[in-house]
C-alpha cells in the first residue's frame, strides 16, 4: 500500500498501523513518525509568545505530487512494503497531530532510514507554509537551515534554486 | 494566458492569490516574468526581490531560465515550512 493524503481531519495512529501492516507477513518492521503542533515558538520562546493556533496553507496539486515523488524516491532506495503519508491543513492547535509518516518493510534499519528520509524531504520540498498565532499577533514561520542540512545528508541531486 | 499564483507571506504582501497574464505580458522565462512583476513598484518590488523566493512552473520547482508558454501555471512562494 502506498497512499498520500492531505486533509483537515485528524488521524488515528492505531487504525493507520493496522492498515500499514495489512495481511503482509513479509513485513518485519514498521517505523512511524508523528509530528505535533508545539505550543512554544521556535526562537527565543518568551512566555508571552505562546502559540495559540497554527494555520497550515499549501499548494493543492503540487503538495500531493511532490510528496508522491519523495515516496517514489524512497521506494527506489529501500524495499518498502507499505508507505503512508498524511499531512493536515487548515487551523490546528498546540498538541494537535499535524503529520504522519508510516513505513513498513522487512527489517528495522531500512524502516528507520526510509521514514526519516521521507520526513526530511517533506520538510524541505513539499509546499506547505505555517502561520502561528500568538498573543502578540500572527506571523509566518521561517524556514530553518537545519532542515535543509538534514535533507542534504541524503545526497539527492539538489533541487534548482528559485532564480 | 499564463496563470500566476502567490502563496503564504507573498500572497499577503501582494494582496493577491492568483492572476492571469497574457503570454506577451508574462515574458518568455520565469526570470523575465519576475522582473516584470518587480517593475510594478511596491509592494511587488520588495516582495519579489527577496532572494529566497521560490518558483514552480506547472507544479514543478523551476529555475529562472525555465521557459514559459501559454497555458502554463507559475507559482511564486517563500521557503516551505511544513512537517
Amino acid at each position: 500500500m502506498v497512499e498520500v493524503s492531505i486533509q483537515q481531519e485528524d488521524f488515528d495512529v492505531g487504525q493507520l498501523q493496522r492498515e500499514l501492516l495489512g495481511q503482509d507477513t513479509s513485513i518485519g518492521a514498521a517505523a512511524v513518525f508523528v509530528g505535533c503542533v508545539r505550543g512554544v515558538p521556535d526562537k527565543e520562546a518568551a512566555a508571552s509568545d505562546a502559540v495559540l493556533a497554527m494555520e497550515l496553507e499549501h499548494y493543492p496539486g503540487m503538495t500531493e505530487s511532490s510528496i508522491q515523488a519523495i515516496v517514489d524516491e524512497a521506494r527506489q532506495r529501500w524495499a518498502l512494503r507499505s508507505v503512508r503519508v498524511i499531512h493536515r491543513i487548515g487551523e490546528l492547535r498546540p498538541g494537535d497531530q499535524i503529520v504522519y509518516v508510516g513505513v513498513a518493510c522487512g527489517h528495522r534499519g531500512e524502516a528507520f532510514e526510509a521514514c526519516e528520509f521521507i520526513m526530511d524531504y517533506l520538510k524541505t520540498r513539499a509546499p506547505f507554509w505555517k502561520k502561528e498565532t500568538t498573543p502578540s499577533g500572527a506571523r509566518w514561520v521561517d524556514a530553518r537551515d537545519s532542515d535543509d542540512a538534514a535533507a542534504a545528508r541524503w545526497d539527492l541531486a539538489s533541487e534548482p534554486a528559485g532564480d | 494566458m499564463i496563470r500566476v499564483l502567490f502563496f503564504a507571506r507573498l500572497r499577503e504582501q501582494l494582496d493577491v492569490g492568483q492572476m492571469e497574464l497574457s503570454a506577451e505580458e508574462a515574458g518568455t522565462t520565469v526570470a523575465e516574468l519576475r522582473q516584470r512583476l518587480t517593475a510594478r513598484g511596491e509592494p511587488w518590488s520588495t516582495a519579489l526581490s527577496a532572494d529566497n523566493v521560490l518558483c514552480a512552473v506547472n507544479q514543478q520547482q523551476a529555475r529562472g531560465d525555465e521557459p514559459l508558454t501559454a497555458g502554463d501555471e507559475v507559482a511564486f512562494y517563500p521557503p516551505v515550512t511544513g512537517g
